[in-house]
C-alpha cells in the first residue's frame, strides 16, 4: 500500500470499504473476465450481505463491472445504465465461512463472448481490495500492480518461460505466486509487475507450450 | 507489503537528521513512490481541492441517501454568523465542527469526497486543516505537506492495526483520522517529530474502544457527528503535545493496543449494524423504515 491509499482515493461516498472498494472489486472482476459483462450473479458475504443497500454496495459493484472509476458521479445510476446496456446483474447472499473477510464478494460472470469466470475478493478497508480466488484457485493479489494470470499445465520450465519473456521486454516482477491442484495437473500463476505488460509480451506468453489461458490485468 | 511500520522509527530518524517531520515524510514518500516532491505535493493539493468542494456540497444543506442526516453543517454556519460571542469552544473549533459535519453530510449523500483514511471518517482531516488554516493563514503547500504527515501516520496505523470499521471498529476510522489530523496539526504549528508522535498516541488513547454501530448500516448516524468529535479530539491532543505533554505509553504500543482492542471487539460492534446504537429501539425503527423503503423501490 502507499500513501494515496490512505489520503484517497477521491471517491463517491458513502463508504470506502463498501462503495469505493466495491467499485474496484467490480473493476478487477471485469479485468479478469477480459471482456464486457453480459450476465453477473453477485454473492455478498458478511457485512457486505447485511449493509449493502445502505452503503450503495450493489450500485458500486455494478458500476465496477461497467468499468467505471471510484469517483465516477454516475455511480448512483449504475443499475439504470446496466439495464440500458443489456447487462443482467442479480444479487444473492452467501456464506464464505468464518475465515473470510467480513466484506467479501463472489462474482459469477459471463461475458459477451461467452467466456466465464468466478472471482472472490474482499474489500479490506480504505478502498483497498484483495482478490482471493479465481476459478477455484486460491490466489492473492491487490490490483495495485499490473498483473498477468496464467492457467497452465504444471510442467518443469513452464514458469521460467513466462518470466524470461517478461525479462526480455524489460518488465520487472514485483511479486509472483503459483498454485496447483495436483502435481502435473492444472496450475495457476499470478505475476505482479512494476511495468505494464505490452501486447508483444502478452501474446508471446499466450503462445507458450502448456499454456491454457492468459489474462492481463491492468493496474486499477 | 505486510511489513509492520514503526512511527517511532521514523520519528527517531527525523530527529537524528534534525529534520522537520513533514520534510522527513516527504523525502521518504518521494523515494518510496519514485516521484518528484512537486508531483507528490501537487497530488495532495488536488486532494485538498476536492475536500474544499465537499465542504461546499455539505454547506448547501444537502440531505443524505437514508434521510437521517443533512443540514447540520449549515446550522453551525448560521450559529457562527449570528452568535459568535456565544461559542463555547471558540471560533477555530466551531469552524472545525462545521466543516466536519458538512463533509460527512456530502459523503452520506453520495457526493464526491476524499477518503482520508476512509469515507466514513472523511470529515475529520479537512475540519482540522481548514479551520487552522483560516486562523494561521497556512498556504496550500503547507497544508499539502501536512497531508503527507497525516498519510504517513495512517500508513503506520494500517500496517500495525487497521483503518477499517469492519475490522477494527470506529476507533480504526474516526480514531485514525483524528490521530492523522493531530499529527498534521502539530507539524503545521512547528512541533517536533517527537511531538507529532505524542499527539498521535494521545489521540488514539482518547478514542480507544470506539465501536462502529451505524444505524441501518448507513454511514450517517452516528458517523457524521463523530467526525466533529474526532476533529475536536485531534485538536485537544495536538494542544497537549505542543505543550510538551507526553504519553506514558509509546505511540507504536498504543497502535498495537488499538489492534488488540479491535480484535477483541464483538462482530456486532464492527460495522454489521447488529450492536450499539444500531440496535437501540429508535435505531431499529429507522432501520426497518429504511429497509422497507428500499425494498419497495424497483432498482431494475
Amino acid at each position: 500500500m502507499n500513501i494515496f491509499d490512505v489520503i484517497g482515493p477521491i471517491m463517491i461516498g458513502p463508504s470506502s470499504s463498501h462503495t469505493a472498494g466495491a467499485v474496484r472489486l467490480g473493476n478487477l472482476a471485469l479485468a479478469i473476465l477480459g471482456e464486457s459483462v453480459k450476465e453477473a450473479v453477485i454473492g455478498l458475504h458478511g457485512s457486505f450481505s447485511q449493509t449493502y443497500r445502505g452503503h450503495g454496495t450493489d450500485l458500486a459493484l455494478s458500476a465496477g463491472l461497467q468499468g467505471w472509476a471510484t469517483d465516477d458521479i454516475r455511480i448512483p445510476k449504475a443499475f439504470e445504465t446496466a439495464k440500458q446496456a443489456g447487462i443482467s446483474i442479480s444479487f444473492t447472499t452467501i456464506n464464505l465461512g468464518d475465515f473470510a473477510h467480513p466484506n467479501s464478494v463472489r462474482f459469477w460472470l459471463t461475458g459477451v463472448k461467452e467466456n466465464t469466470c468466478v472471482m472472490t475478493g474482499s474489500s479490506i478497508g480504505g478502498g483497498r481490495v484483495v482478490v482471493t480466488n479465481i476459478d477455484d484457485f486460491p490466489v492473492e493479489f491487490s490490483g495495485d500492480f499490473p498483473a498477468i494470470l496464467t492457467m497452465h499445465r504444471d510442467r518443469p520450465g513452464a514458469i521460467a518461460l513466462v518470466t524470461s519473456i517478461l525479462s526480455t521486454q524489460g518488465v520487472n516482477v514485483a511479486q509472483m505466486k503459483v498454485f496447483r491442484k495436483q502435481k502435473g495437473g492444472l496450475a495457476a500463476m499470478i505475476v505482479e509487475t512494476d511495468q505494464p505488460i505490452d501486447d508483444t509480451a502478452f501474446e508471446a506468453i499466450g503462445k507458450l507450450p502448456h499454456m491454457q489461458s492468459v489474462r492481463r490485468i491492468q493496474r486499477i | 507489503m505486510n511489513e509492520k511500520l514503526s512511527l517511532q522509527e521514523w520519528i527517531d530518524l527525523a530527529e537524528q537528521e534534525n529534520k522537520d517531520f513533514g520534510d522527513f515524510c516527504i523525502e521518504y514518500q518521494v523515494k518510496e513512490l519514485e516521484i518528484s516532491k512537486e508531483m507528490l505535493l501537487a497530488r495532495m493539493e488536488e486532494m485538498l481541492h476536492v475536500m474544499q468542494q465537499s465542504v461546499e456540497i455539505g454547506l448547501t444543506g444537502i440531505q443524505s441517501m437514508g434521510g437521517l442526516v443533512g443540514g447540520n453543517g449549515k446550522k453551525v454556519e448560521s450559529y457562527r454568523a449570528q452568535f459568535a460571542d456565544k461559542s463555547i469552544v471558540g471560533s477555530v473549533m466551531s469552524k472545525a465542527i462545521m466543516i466536519a459535519l458538512a463533509v460527512g453530510e456530502a459523503n452520506a449523500s453520495m457526493g464526491r469526497i476524499v477518503a482520508a483514511p476512509t469515507a466514513g471518517a472523511s470529515g475529520t482531516l479537512p475540519a482540522v486543516l481548514f479551520s487552522l488554516a483560516e486562523v494561521r493563514g497556512f498556504s496550500i503547500v503547507e497544508l499539502a505537506k501536512a497531508l503527507v504527515v497525516a498519510g504517513a501516520i495512517g500508513m503506520v496505523i494500517a500496517s500495525r492495526a487497521s483503518l477499517s470499521g469492519a475490522a477494527g471498529g470506529c476507533q480504526a476510522e474516526c480514531g485514525s483520522a483524528a490521530a492523522m489530523a493531530a499529527g498534521a496539526a502539530v507539524d503545521l504549528y512547528g512541533g517536533s517529530p517527537s511531538q507529532v508522535g505524542q499527539s498521535v498516541a494521545i489521540t488514539l488513547k482518547n478514542m480507544l474502544g470506539l465501536v462502529c454501530d451505524p444505524v441501518a448500516g448507513l454511514v450517517e448516524v452516528p458517523c457524521v457527528k463523530r467526525n466533529a468529535g474526532a476533529a475536536a479530539q485531534a485538536m485537544v491532543a495536538a494542544e497537549m503535545a505542543l505543550a510538551g505533554i507526553e504519553s506514558v505509553i509509546p505511540v507504536d504500543e498504543v497502535i498495537d493496543a488499538m489492534a488488540a482492542v479491535g480484535n477483541a471487539m464483538s462482530c456486532t460492534l464492527k460495522e454489521t449494524a447488529q450492536g450499539g446504537l444500531a440496535v437501540s429501539p429508535t435505531g431499529l425503527i429507522w432501520a426497518n423504515k429504511i429497509i422497507a423503503r428500499e425494498e419497495s423501490t424497483d432498482k431494475g
